[in-house]
């Protein structure tokens, strides 16, 4: 009798175990980023740049050129790579301590310049790498390493809200914030990385999505409450949604 | 007929760039390098390349990392306290195993110091400013002809042994004026079967990376790079030696400080004290060798810096105990005078020079 394939890896990725703790978001978001770029048919002409962070290794992941930056860098040197290979498709992937806290100046100038390059921000409120230290993006009272009695506002400032930051430059092209924590929006977040990527091909500018991410370990629960950390407590304060599309498009 | 023309320093630099086959210059305005990058920005994108005014220095040299892993000959300038920024990104490239070409046209410091010349910048250029073992080759130039001739074996020596390599100038230099010829020549062929440039279609993916989280394979990693250095130490020192038999003073200099040292030791043969010049061209790899095949009548090393004192201690290494070794230094952007060289040679004949 012969057999159906019915589902399969994503050629799109290489087949190099992944690195990341059980119940880790970064999987899923890999699998979503490989099967956009296998199905826009732009596998082959992409450049990756990985962070410094969980995703250090996202090189050996993605079955694509990559390039691993200084912590922060990325969208610098994802600039130098598509300024002299402009015909080619260059991402970043980066995680909130890379992105929202190191890198910040790196990040609003690639939009500021309209960079066209997309970029998946990968939020999980976390230092995950590093053993779970406070970031940018770590939600009042949440207890991290560096804020064993939580983050608090007077000191630490509110969680820094990155998309709504971004889509105020006009160098954005498309700014979008997703979620992963089940089925129906690992859809959505599918047709958001997607579109990020059209718009690349369509030379149309900046392209960010922003990807909240559970870290049951850095966050010490388990993967199925980390779900519902990222639903219940994550999501009020960074609202899903598009922030920024001015191609005018849907999402 | 010559084809020489009159120009700056900074702008021989950026233009033999151009010609050297330079694609891509990323830069951040800091005085007094600053003709590098607006002469860039006027030129380089009529002819086939590229120019971004990063949003500082720390993204400039990121972006030269990124546009170095496709293949593409990068550049970028800067001064000083723009080089002490980039420092993380040259130990990236270096452990990326990535060619650049970069220019420091220095000034003084430390911190933000002032924007009048100096060679306070010599530890940092030679010793690496950033984490880890590595080396970077730099050319010091002491004349614009030499400088715009250096650019293109600079580009070359980079992309030879896949590494950064550092032109550095100080702002004298870079803000001179004086007759050129830009003598282009070809790049060298190199391979370039590693890039990241996007094109698996073609071959299996390639990385460029730093990261080895394996001890064993890290060091592995880091002796065959130091094999790379060690070419580079055997081919490819540069040195200027006008030392002569019946010379008794050797007077080391880099740069612009060995032309006045030139006229020191005009002034001083008229007196009868016999002095010659030693002039490094490359800082790293450092002509230790010279110290050691002088002439008999070389009695004395005299070390002169735009520093409080850095070459001396490359210098105290290739003499090693053979000669005393002297020194004279003016720094903060405070320029000798041949006579102040000229005299401290007197002082050193004499015997009363410590």
């Amino acid at each position: 009798m012969a057999t159906k394939v019915i589902y399969e890896k994503s050629r799109g990725l290489q087949d190099t175990p992944f690195t990341y703790c059980p119940g880790c978001s970064h999987g899923t978001i890999h699998k979503l980023v490989a099967e956009s770029l296998v199905e826009l048919d732009i596998l082959e002409r992409t450049i990756a740049i990985a962070p410094v962070g969980c995703s250090v290794l996202a090189y050996s992941f993605f079955n694509c050129d990559g390039i691993q930056a200084a912590h922060g860098r990325a969208p610098a040197v994802a600039t130098g790579v598509k300024r002299v290979q402009p015909e080619k498709i260059v991402f970043s992937y980066q995680g909130d301590g890379d992105l929202a806290s190191i890198g910040t100046a790196e990040i609003i100038h690639a939009a500021h310049r309209g960079e066209n390059i997309t970029v998946i921000f990968v939020n999980n409120a976390i230092y995950g790498m590093t053993g779970g230290q406070m970031a940018p993006t770590t939600l009042i009272n949440q207890k991290t390493s560096t804020s064993p009695y939580g983050r608090f506002e007077e000191t630490a400032g509110k969680p820094l809200l990155v998309s709504e930051m971004l889509a105020t430059i006009p160098g954005s092209a498309y700014i979008e914030r997703v979620s992963v924590h089940d089925h129906a929006h690992i859809l959505k977040a599918k047709r958001a990385i997607k579109k990020a990527f059209e718009l690349q091909v369509a030379n149309k500018g900046f392209t960010m999505v922003e990807v909240l991410a559970a870290c049951p370990i850095g966050w010490g629960v388990s993967p199925v409450d980390s779900m519902a950390f990222v639903k219940d407590e994550m999501m009020p304060y960074y609202p899903l949604g598009v922030y920024c599309d001015r191609e005018g498009g849907k999402a | 007929m010559s084809k020489k023309v009159l120009m700056k320093g900074n702008e021989v630099i950026a233009e033999a760039a151009i010609q050297a086959g330079c694609r891509a210059f990323f830069g951040y305005p800091i005085t007094p390098q600053n003709e590098v990058p607006e002469y860039m920005s006027a030129h380089i994108e009529k002819r086939g390349g590229v120019f971004v005014q990063a949003e500082s220095e720390v993204a400039a040299i990121n972006m030269c990392y990124g546009a170095s892993a496709t293949g593409a000959r990068v550049m970028t300038s800067s001064s000083s306290p723009g080089m002490a920024l980039k420092q993380e990104g040259i130990s990236y490239m270096s452990g990326a195993d990535l060619p650049v070409f970069m220019v420091n046209v220095s000034r003084c410091g430390p911190g933000l110091g002032g924007i009048l010349p100096a060679q306070g910048d010599y530890f940092m250029a030679t010793k690496g400013g950033g984490n880890g073992d590595y080396r970077t080759p730099v050319f010091a130039p002491a004349y614009i002809q030499e400088a715009s001739d250096l650019v293109f074996h600079a580009f070359d020596v980079s992309e030879k042994y896949r590494t950064p390599v550092l032109m550095l100038v100080d702002g004298m230099l870079g803000q001179m004026m004086e007759p050129v010829e830009i003598k282009p020549r070809p790049p060298i062929a190199v391979d370039k079967s590693w890039v990241t440039d996007g094109n698996t279609d073609k071959r299996a993916p390639n990385v460029v990376n730093s990261l080895s989280l394996l001890g064993d394979v890290l060091e592995r990693q880091n002796i065959e790079r130091f094999k790379k250095y060690a070419e580079i130490e055997k081919n490819e020192v540069m040195v200027e030696n006008t030392v002569r038999d019946g010379d008794t003073v050797a007077i080391v200099a880099y740069g612009v400080p060995a032309r006045i040292a030139q006229n020191a030791v005009e002034e001083l043969a008229e007196e009868g004290i016999p002095a010659g010049i030693i002039r490094p061209i490359t800082l790293w790899p450092f002509p230790y060798d010279v110290f050691q095949n002088l002439p008999p009548s070389v009695r004395h090393i005299l070390v002169i810096e735009l520093s409080m004192g850095q070459m001396i201690e490359d210098v105290k290494l290739g003499v090693n105990g053979k000669y005393p070794v002297h020194f004279y230094g003016r720094c903060g952007g405070v320029v000798f005078e041949p006579v102040e060289i000229a005299d401290k040679v007197r002082e050193i004949v004499k015997g009363g020079a410590k």
